[in-house]
Parts: structure tokens; sequence; C-alpha cells
């Protein structure tokens, strides 16, 4: 890997720090401030294109900025595992500013600059952790996204709002405290913090040490993640907007914790140092749990958005699962599932919230015969319900071939069969709601009539992205090539 | 010869003796003289520092008698870092003063300023002396001044004043019981002399006996747990010119101290193997910084809120000191700057709001983030940082303190920094929530309207100075803190 000095990682994490600013100086002018958002959106995803050839090339551009601590700079890098990360999150913001922008306005919601500002930190944020170079630059960004978050999650300021910032802030600060312990443990044990496919940890760390290590660090990043018992802020923070639900609770937030676990395990732990704290089965044994417990769960929500939320938390475990088993097929499973959840579960929220825009319906009870009034929200919902059951040629099915793969060449058979009961759960909480909006009657619902087009236009593209990444995973993006890029990188070194 | 290191106090005592008579004069001059006063001392402190740290320590003979027997007058990193902290945050602390006295204390505002200054001169000298006795003869000016201070507050004021004048009497008063056994010990005041003189006779009762009284003494002015009982109606009921004044470096004034005694007249092992004082301060320390935590979520006033914070972070330096490693005494140091820039900032608010609103009930701030916008980003910035968010300073004082306790190998000192910082979280946050999340604007059309520009522009100069002091932290670390820290445990 051939290092690069380039600003424009920095760039892409500055331009909607900048925004921001730009956002609350123009709050008056809501289309000018909107203009912000928007053009940060393409900017930022422009930067962070423009890095994907040179990471393709086997080149690692970066910068290292100051040092925040004596001999750890605040440094940028941008690796395959990376830049596959902030590809995804920086395309779908665009997206997002388009459908928050429709979604905002239609229901007339307040405080929209507060909105729209915090918005773009925790874009900046998720960058930041997404290039962080190393575990003091990550823990700076992963703790300024749970602060930027807040605000959104608190946005209708009710006192059900209130309550789950309160949790929010409960589960996400713990997780914080847990790794930054578990990061000073590091520096004190380790030659550096920077990190490194295969791991930086000394070879002479002893088996309990690295298990007391990988606990903090599970915790620190799973309360993001939503791995089980450290879940319950995520269906709670559902009281926020639905696009802070659709872009952060199912992309940004969420991903950041499994994207997480990916950089402790791969280039902190490294695989062998993660067989031998012997902690990769009971890791292992809480994602199933979470996986069937979550979708389990999920079949008892009514609330269209906790069903979602559940359904998140169990397909984050799918990607935990992934990452632990540390096999080359699970890596490329798990990593590829973060793009494809991120499509498909962006846009089942973007239609449950054009649902809510256009009836102010938000539970799923509620929803008999809508498919008549907004048949292409609903289709969209049926698409993206069939990508995460892993129905092919759809994305979910692709990443869970390879994970499926994965468990198997892990020799955990049992694992498998909890991936393939989780789809046949996936269908059975998902295909109701579409079979009640398309075959169950109701007078309630006759005339067509979509939501505005802010937000169906979003939520069509993302479907067709959802589709488009089952059938070419490799188009435009390179997400696959990237996946297997960082499989290979971390395993190799590590397995030899 | 350098001058440097008196040309530090000189300028903040000679101004509190010009305060009066320009007062007589004209009260428009009164802010003048001392604010010059106050940026000489601080244009000086700088000065110092950045001479210190490119050609080493400075040493100015007071009236040329030479130590032992004259006073001497040292800037080293340690009292050169300190002086820049006071001064800088006292400078910005009489900026503040003047239209928040005017508002509060009007019938007081020429005394306000000279005893402030007074304040100051007497905190500044402690950190410069090399003498014990000196040392004693500021730190009895300083609290003098500060008793004073606090007692034209609200009503309830002279009781807290004289609560605070007890409890500090006895505190000066130990102090100079220890220092006279000392002195009887080893025949010296100059602590450099001392320190030598001591070495072989630290198995003395006598030098014991010392130790004890100087590190009760300045555990109390420091209001370390649990000798904290002065500081909490001290703060609430001080005037919040005074309050603004006092809270950010007061008491950090006292840790350095006990840092400069137990780590530098003393040999750090003394402390430790012939009487467990740094384990006793840091044990005392993580129990403050728990107990001052739940406090403060209990409060219902925003000032007394600040005050009980302010006992769980003055206990942040206690622990880092106690800690007795390089690592937490880096963290100690850089939270007495971190946490002076912060708690300044917040007690700024406090005192803006009550400017505004006559008011600083918790429950009281719904909607008022709105209505205050800048004053309250401010106090925004200093929460964050109080609960270690990343990259404002007060996470770097934590990454330290953090990295000391992992190196002492103590879970307790890690869970009670960490179980700290969520603490710190609940109660902020639960104010954070009134300003910016509840619903206060509907039926509530009063219209109140943003400080003051002369109240915030220090506000919100320290709300930018706790960012850049969390960015640049690894130069103060590298420069300044680390030498000081490794030269200190060295011995």
């Amino acid at each position: 890997m051939e290092f690069v000095l380039a600003s424009r990682p920095l760039l892409a994490v500055l331009v909607s720090l900048l925004a921001a600013i730009l956002i609350v100086v123009c709050g008056r002018w809501p289309n000018l401030r909107e203009g912000w958002t928007l053009l940060a959106a393409v900017t930022k995803f422009g930067l962070v294109f423009s890095l994907l050839g040179d990471v393709l090339g086997g080149r690692t551009p970066g910068v290292t900025l100051f040092e925040v601590s004596p001999g750890i700079a605040l440094a940028l890098r941008v690796d395959a595992l990376g830049i596959s990360f902030a590809l995804s999150a920086s395309l779908l913001w665009i997206l997002t500013s388009v459908y928050s922008i429709g979604y905002m306005r239609s229901l007339g919601e307040e405080h929209q600059t507060r909105y729209f500002a915090s918005f773009a930190i925790c874009l900046s944020s998720t960058i930041g952790i997404a290039f962080a170079a190393n575990l003091l630059t990550f823990i700076i960004f992963y703790e300024m996204l749970t602060i930027a978050t807040y605000p959104l999650v608190v946005h209708k300021g009710t006192p059900e709002a209130l309550a789950s910032g309160q949790k929010y802030l409960v589960y996400l600060l713990t997780g914080g405290g847990a790794l930054l312990l578990a990061v000073a443990w590091v520096r004190n044990i380790a030659p550096t913090l920077d990190f490194q496919p295969g791991g930086i940890l000394p070879a002479a760390t002893g088996a309990t040490e690295l298990a007391l290590l990988l606990i903090l660090f599970v915790v620190g990043v799973g309360v993001k993640a939503g791995l089980m018992p450290l879940h319950s802020w995520l269906p709670a923070a559902m009281v926020a907007p639905t696009p802070v639900s659709a872009l952060l609770h199912a992309v940004a937030v969420v991903k950041a914790g499994v994207f997480g676990l990916a950089r402790v395990t791969g280039f902190v732990f490294g695989a062998d140092m993660l067989q031998r704290s012997g902690a990769i089965n009971p890791v292992a044994a809480l994602a199933a749990a979470t996986i069937l417990l979550a979708s389990l769960l999920a079949m008892a929500q009514d609330n269209l958005k906790r069903r979602l939320a559940y359904s998140t938390i169990g397909h984050l475990s799918y990607i935990v699962l992934g990452i632990v088993l540390v096999t080359p097929d699970a890596w490329r499973g798990g990593l590829f599932h973060i793009v494809t959840h991120a499509a498909m579960k962006i846009t089942l929220f973007f239609c449950a919230g054009a649902i809510y825009a256009k009836t102010h319906r938000e539970n799923i009870s509620e929803l008999d015969g809508i498919g008549k009034q907004m048949p292409v929200t609903l289709g969209a919902f049926g698409v993206a319900s069939l990508g995460l059951a892993g129905v092919p040629p759809l994305g979910g099915f692709l990443s869970k071939w390879f994970l499926a793969g994965g468990t198997l060449a892990a020799e955990q058979p049992a694992l498998l069969a909890v991936l393939i009961i989780s789809g046949l759960l996936n269908a059975a909480y998902l295909f109701p709601i579409v079979y009640r909006a398309f075959f169950r009657h109701s007078d309630q619902f006759t005339k067509f009539a979509e939501a505005s087009p802010l937000m169906v236009v979003p939520l069509c593209l993302t479907t067709l992205l959802s589709v488009g990444l089952g059938i070419f995973p490799d188009a435009f993006f390179k997400w696959f090539s990237l996946a297997n890029e960082t499989a290979i990188s971390v395993l190799q070194v590590a397995v030899k | 010869m350098t001058h440097i290191p008196v040309l530090i106090p000189a300028p903040l005592l000679l101004a509190a003796f010009l305060v009066p008579l320009a007062g007589m004069l004209h009260q428009g001059l009164v802010p003048a003289v001392a604010l010059a006063g106050s940026a000489a001392a601080a244009a000086f402190a700088v000065l110092g520092l950045r001479k210190v740290i490119a050609e080493g320590p400075l040493h100015y003979e007071l009236g040329n008698w030479p130590p032992p027997v004259g006073i001497e007058y040292i800037l080293d990193p340690l009292s050169a870092f300190m002086a820049v902290v006071v001064t800088v945050t006292g400078f910005l602390s009489l900026v503040y003063f003047r239209p928040s006295a005017r508002h509060e204390i009007p019938d007081r505002f020429v005394t306000g300023h000279a005893v402030a200054l007074l304040l100051l001169a007497g905190l500044s000298g402690m950190v410069v002396t090399g003498d014990l006795f000196n040392l004693f003869v500021f730190l009895e000016i300083a609290s003098l001044s500060a008793y004073a201070l606090v007692a034209i507050g609200d009503k309830q004021a002279p009781v807290a004043a004289f609560r605070y004048l007890i409890l500090g009497s006895l505190g000066g008063s130990f102090y100079v019981l220890g220092v006279g056994f000392l002195y009887f010990a080893t025949g010296s005041l100059n602590m450099a002399d001392v320190a030598e003189r001591l070495a072989p006779i630290y198995h003395s009762r006598a030098v014991i006996a010392a130790a004890v009284l100087i590190a009760v003494a300045m555990a109390l002015k420091m209001a370390l747990f649990p000798l904290h009982l002065w500081l909490p109606d001290a703060y609430t009921y001080a005037p919040s010119a005074v309050a603004g004044l006092i809270a950010p470096i007061m008491t950090k004034v006292a840790a350095y101290v006990l840092i400069r005694v137990f780590l530098g007249v003393f040999q750090p092992s003394f402390a430790i193997d012939h009487i467990p004082l740094l384990p006793a301060i840091s044990w005392l320390a993580a129990g403050g910084i728990i107990f001052g935590s739940v406090m403060a979520i209990a409060q219902q006033d925003l000032r007394r809120m600040l005050a009980y914070s302010s006992v769980s972070q003055i206990a942040y330096v206690g622990l880092g000191l106690g800690m007795a490693n390089p690592l937490g005494l880096v963290g100690a140091l850089l939270h007495v700057a971190n946490h002076a820039f912060m708690k300044a900032c917040l007690f700024f608010v406090a005192g803006s709001l009550r400017y505004r609103t006559g008011s600083v009930g918790i429950s009281d701030l719904a909607g008022m983030g709105r209505k205050m916008p800048w004053t309250f980003a401010a106090f925004t910035v200093a929460a964050l940082s109080m609960i270690g968010i990343p990259p404002a300073a007060g996470f770097f004082s934590k990454w330290y303190l953090l990295l000391g306790a992992l190196e002492v190998g103590n879970g307790w000192f890690v869970a009670a920094i960490l179980l700290s910082s969520l603490l710190n979280a609940a109660y902020f946050f639960r104010v954070l929530e009134n300003l910016y999340a509840k619903a206060g604007g509907k039926e509530d059309e009063s219209r109140v309207a943003e400080a003051p520009a002369s109240m915030l522009m220090p506000t919100l100069l320290l709300a930018v100075g706790i960012l850049v002091l969390g960015l640049l932290n690894s130069l103060i670390v590298t420069e300044m803190l680390m030498p000081v820290a490794s030269g200190m445990y060295r011995r």
C-alpha cells in the first residue's frame, strides 16, 4: 500500500462542518439554507468518489494533521474498508437531503435549521470515522457523532422524545466510555495506535487481557451497532423524524458501530489475536441471538418504524457475525452487507416516512389497502422487503450468500441455520405489510396520491440501488471489490 | 538577572492600589486601570513562559537578598504555566467583572475591582514565590480578598463568606503551622533549600507532622472532598462577577501548592512511603469526583450545580496528583488550565443569565437557548467539554488521567473517571434539554435579549479557547507539562 498525501479526505470531512455553519447563518432563508445542504452533500460525495480511483489503484491517500496527544496525530487514511463506508454514507446523504427537504416541509416541522445543521455535523463525523487512521482519531469522531445525533433524536421536544434522548445518551455515552478505556489500554500496551491490517497488539499480550480488551471494544462499538443487550436505544430513537431514522439509524450511526468493529477486529486485533482471546464464539453467539431475537421482536411491533428498527438490529448483527468469524467469505459478506442493508433499509424508512407525511399513519394495522393510494411507495417497500429477506437477485441475497459461506468455512453450521431462519423471519415480519397494503381492502385509501416527489424520487433511486447491488455488485462504486480487498488485506496478513 | 518573576504579581498589586484613587477621580477609569494592570501581568506571564521554555528557569532575588535568607521568586516551567493560567483567566474575569459588577453590586464597583486585583495579586504571588513563608503571605492576601468579595453578594452571602472565612482561616493556620515545623526542622524557608535539608530527616516526626498539616491545609483551600463544605454556598451566593473570578482559579492554586510541596520540596517518595499522603489524596479525590457529580445532579439552581461540579472537577486534579505518576500529573495540570476555562465560561453564562432574567433556576431555562443563542452556544461548548466530548479540552484531561490510572493499574480510579463523565452528562444534559429541546417559546412571549457584548465577548473567547486548548493540548503537554511531570518524578 503506497501512501499518497491528499487533502481530499480532510476536505470530505470538513465540507459538511462548513455547511453546518452556513446553514445556521442562513437559517432565515430556508431555500438558501437547504441549498447549502445539497451543495455540501454533492461536494462530499464527489470528494469521496474522487478518492476511489486511488484506493482501487492500491494507493492509500491520507493526511496527518497535528498531534492531539504526544506521538498520536489526528490523521486520516483512506483504505478500502473506509471508502466503502464513506461512499455509501455520502451517496445516501444526497438522497436523504432531498428527501429531508420534502419530509420536513410537508410536515411543517419546527427547528429545521438545527435539524439540517446537526445532520451535516453527523455526516462530517461519519466520514471522519470512516477515514480515521488511528484509534484516537476514530474515537474523536465517534463521540462527535454521538453528540451530533442527540439533537435529532430529541427533535420533537415531546416528553417521549426527551425520554428517548436520555436513553440514547446513557447507552451511547456508556459505550463511548468503554471505548475510551479500551483505546487508553491499547495505548499503554501497543507500540502504536495506527490501524494496520492484521493488528497492532503485541504478540506477548495475554489471553485474559485480550479478552477483557475485546469485551470493552465490543461494548464500545456494539452499542452503536445495536448488539443485544445494548440495543434498546435504537427502537426508542425512532421518535426522531424519519429521515434521521433512515440515514442515521439505518446507515451512518449504526454502521459506524459495525464499521468500528471491523476496524477493531481487523486492524487492532487481527485474526490471530482474536482467536487467542477466545471471544469469537461468545460474540458470534451474541450476534446470532440478536439476529433471532430482533426478528421475533420485530414481528411484535405494530409501529412501522419500530418494526424496521428491530429489523435493523437483526441485520446489524449479520455484519457483526461476519466480522467476528474472520473467514474471508464472512468478511466479504459482512462488509458487503453494510452497503446492501444500507440501500434496502433506507428505502424502507423512506417509504415509512412518505406514508407518514401523506397520511400521518404510523401503525401497520392502519395501512390496509394503502397500496392503492401510494403504489410506487409500497412497491418500493415490497422490493426492499424481498431484498432484506435475501431473495435473489437483490443485494441482500449476495451478502447473505457469502455470509453463509463464511459460516461453513468457520465450521459453524448452527450459524448457517440462524441465517436461514432469520431470512424466513424477515419475510414473516415484512411481507404481511406488503400484503395488507395491496391485498386488503379498505375505503380510506382510494385515490392515487403519492407523497411529494422530493420523497418519492429518492426512494425509487434507493430501490434501484438495492436491486442493482444484487445484479451488478461491482458497478460504479466497486463495493464488492472493496469488501473483497479488505477481507484479503486483513486476513492474509493474519492467516499467512 | 531578569525581573520577570516579580513583574507578574507587581502590576496587579499596583493596580489594586491605584483603583481606589482612580475611583475618586472618575468611576469610568476604574476598569481601565484594573484591566491595564491585569493585562500587564498576563503579558509578563506569557513572556516569562516563553523565556522559561527557551532558556530554563528564571530566578529573582527580592531586594537583592540572596536566598536562602532572602525571598526568591522563581519561574520554572510549572510556575510559569500556572502563572499564565491564573493571569490570563484572571484578565478575562476582570473584563467580565465590569458589566456584571455594575449591574449586581453597583455600590461596590470600585472596591470590588480593587479587591479582585488584590486576589489576583495574591494568587499569582503564590505561584511565583520560591519561599514557603512568602507563599503564606500571598495565600492570606488572596484568601482575605476572596472572603470580602464573596461577602458582597446576595442576602445569604455574608453567612457563606463567614463559613468560608472560618474554614479558610483554619487552612491558613494549618499551613503556617506546618511551615513553622519545617522551619524548626531545617532552619530555612526557601523551597529549594528546605528540599535539600529535608532529605536526610524524612523520618522526623516534626517533618511528618508538617507534611500532614500542609496537606490538610491545602486540601481545605482547594475544597478537596470531604473538606469542600465552604465551597457550594460561597460560589452560589457570591456576586456573579466574583464567582466568575474565584471559581476558575482559586482552588487550582491551592492544588498547585500541593504539587509544589509534595513533588518539589519533598521528594515524591516521601508522601508515599513515609506517610501515605498522596494515596490518601487520590482516594479522597476519587470519592470527591463521584460525590460532587451526584450532588450536582440534585441541584435546582444553576450556580449551585456548577459549584458542586467544581467540587468534582478539582478532585480530578487531586486524583492526577495522587496517582503519583507523570501521566496523572500531566492530566492534573492540563485539567487545571482546561477547567479554569470551562468553569469561567460556565459561571460567566450563569452571570449573564442573571443579568438578563434575574433567575438562575434550571427549570426556568426552557427555551432560553434561542433567546440568548450566543451565550448558550458558549455554555454548550463548555458543558460538552466538561462531559469530555472530543475535541473539546475536557476530553484530553480525561484521556491523560485515564492513561495515568491505567499505568498505576487502579481500576477504581478508572471507574471513577468514566462514571463521572456519565454523571456530568446527566446534569449538563438536563440543562441543555431545558435550553433547547423543551418548548418554552409558544406561550412565553417574553423577550429576553442576548447578553451585552462586554459580557458576551469574554464568554465566547473562553468557548473558543476550550476548543483551541483541546486541539493544541499536545503542544502544551510535550512542551511544558511532560517535562515538568517527568522532572518531578525523576528525582
